[in-house]
């Protein structure tokens, strides 16, 4: 089972991981302890491999740091789930191999602290009895996720996504 | 068909004709990257990708500016690794003092109009004030684009906005790029890019001003195009033009010709009030500085009101110049000698505080009117401290008094 973890809106960078916890401020310590440390400390201290960020509007807004989405990474986060992203972030995730959605439904079916199944191969969120449909990603999105990142996709296929 | 300036720069890039929505593979011109994160995208390209060598190190450049100087034995540590790594490589590096990256590519004209300027800094749009496409990527695209020399973009969509009127006294760019984020919210312009036309009258430091807060309102780039009175700065290539025939997914037309002075509130940038409507707020911490307004311009309309002066008992007012060039010219006019017998404290040229990681990091009670871009909570210290935005003639008022202060009354 995968825990949810709801926020709202505009979730920007710096709550992700603030820019004093960055490696290069901290170059011994894991960023991944540092994911919502400030904003969400029980995050920071509960997260589970697996489990599921759920947002609303314009998810990871604010500065192109890759390391808050390498905090997420290193959580081992299962997916995340909003209604829309921030440009740079989507594409960082991407890369990282973190996979994630938009789905006005899911986000409106899911509340803080639910408890549930998340089976990405089939494209499914369950939540007792009720099952949701993730959305079909873009192709390129899709290809990047199979492949684990943009470096692994890169290596396997000695191009970019749409390059010809 | 017409296309809007981002689409003629791409489609130049990539040797055909591409329109928004497309996908291209492009050579960025510039690939810049700051102290904050060369030594993780270092380590992507040997660790990751396995490459000793980056494909084509001149252009690469490297800018020592988010912590300048160092403040730790660890950043200290990793400057050295990226001083290293630039000589290795063959790469143009700017120390620690010489300024912000955003500045600093303006400044030597490294980005310049119709070129492709890939950072990894999401104020890389600022740029786009010389009208070049300039845009952020985290460090995994940073450190590929090192590898392969390439990198892969969707072609934006454009959100037009129209300029009628010029500023009032007391009111300038920064109040105009705050209005902007109010009007299209912090992610109206997700994916898009910003195309600022009207504005061919505006000289080159109001243009980056704006440029630099299109990413607060989403965008992927924020083009000014190079046109105008600050041509003087640009060689711009006859390809690119302001194209009649462009398309535009949305259009905002303002008129600033009674613009009131705006101020952004805690903890989001597209929080903006007029002045009126926060005045009196007690403040502790006044920064002047960023590549938002860190420029001689910016410390002069402080100055402008500081002069003779001393700011308020209980301020601290910070200034931060945005380059070592910008400070000379401060130091050379007597804008500095003001702004210091009023009582400024002045930092190293670079980010400064704005970050939050040196040189004013701000303590759980303070509250702090900044001339940056940014007013996320714990951006610059303490998660507890309160962070407005508003411009240097603003901040200056408020230094005087302690209690936001609207400047056209001083
Ligand atoms: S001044 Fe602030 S916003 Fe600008 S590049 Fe530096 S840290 Fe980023």
């Amino acid at each position: 089972m995968s825990t949810v973890w709801k926020f709202g809106a505009d979730v920007d960078t710096d709550q992700i991981v603030p820019g004093r916890y960055a490696p290069y401020m901290r170059p011994d310590a894991d960023v991944g302890e540092a994911a919502f440390i400030e904003a969400r400390p029980e995050f920071a201290k509960n997260a589970q491999a697996g489990d599921v960020i759920v947002a609303l509007e314009n998810f990871g807004c604010g500065s192109s740091r890759e390391y808050a989405v390498e905090a997420l990474r290193r959580r081992k986060v299962g997916a995340i789930i909003a209604l829309s992203f921030a440009r740079i972030f989507y594409r960082n995730a991407l890369n990282l191999g973190i996979p994630l959605f938009e789905s006005p439904e899911i986000v409106a079916a899911l509340q803080d602290g639910d408890e549930v199944t998340l089976d990405i191969p089939n494209q499914r969120v369950r939540l007792g009895e009720k099952s949701y449909l993730l959305p079909e990603l873009p192709v390129f999105a899709r290809e990047i996720l199979e492949a684990g990142g943009i470096v692994p996709y890169v290596r396997m296929h000695g191009r970019f996504p749409e390059e010809e | 068909m017409g296309q809007t300036v981002a689409e003629q720069i791409l489609s130049h890039r990539a040797g055909k004709t591409v329109k928004a929505g497309d996908f291209v593979v492009v050579e960025p011109d510039v690939v810049m990257s700051h102290d904050s994160l060369t030594p993780g995208i270092i380590k992507i390209l040997r660790q990751e990708l396995g490459m000793e060598k980056v494909r084509h190190p001149e252009r690469l450049v490297f800018v020592l500016d988010h912590v300048a100087p160092a403040s730790t034995v660890g950043t200290a540590d990793l400057q050295n690794q990226v001083r290293r790594f630039a000589q290795e490589q063959d790469v143009r590096l700017f120390d620690v003092g010489r300024g912000i990256c955003h500045q600093v590519l303006v400044e030597e004209k490294i980005a310049a109009p119709g070129k492709i300027v890939i950072g990894s800094d999401s104020h890389s749009t600022g740029y786009g004030s010389v009208g070049a496409f300039g845009t952020g990527m985290g460090s995994t695209d940073i450190a590929l684009i090192w590898a392969t020399g390439r990198t892969w973009l969707r072609v934006p969509e454009t959100y037009r906005v129209i300029v009628e009127g010029r500023f009032p006294p007391g009111v300038d760019a920064k109040d105009l790029a705050l209005k902007l984020c109010r009007e299209i919210t912090i992610d109206g312009a997700n994916y898009m890019a910003v195309e600022y036309h009207g504005l061919d009258w505006m000289p080159l430091e109001n243009r980056q001003t704006l440029a630099s807060m299109a990413v607060e309102m989403g965008g992927k780039a924020g083009i000014v195009p190079p046109f105008g009175v600050a041509a003087e700065h640009f060689s711009t290539p006859e390809w690119l033009s302001i194209d009649p025939g462009a398309q535009y997914a949305r259009t905002l037309t303002v008129d600033i010709s009674s613009l009131e002075p705006q101020v952004s509130k805690p903890h989001a940038v597209d929080h903006v009030v007029d002045l009126s409507d926060v005045a009196g707020t007690h403040v502790d911490v006044v920064f002047i500085g960023t590549c938002t307004n860190g420029r001689y311009e910016d410390m002069k309309a402080a100055a402008g009101l500081l002069a003779g002066k001393r700011i308020a008992k209980n301020v601290r007012l910070i200034v931060t110049p945005a380059s070592s060039r910008e400070l000379a010219r401060a130091a050379a006019d007597g804008t500095l000698t003001a702004l210091l017998e009023a009582g400024a404290t002045l930092t190293t040229p670079g980010c400064g505080m704005c970050m939050g990681r040196h040189q004013g990091t701000l303590g759980e009670e303070d509250v702090c009117l900044s001339t940056a871009n940014r007013n996320f909570k714990g951006r610059m210290g303490s998660p507890n401290a309160q962070i407005y935005l508003a411009s240097p003639a603003v901040a200056a008022a408020t230094a005087l008094t302690g209690a936001i202060t609207d400047p056209r009354g001083c």
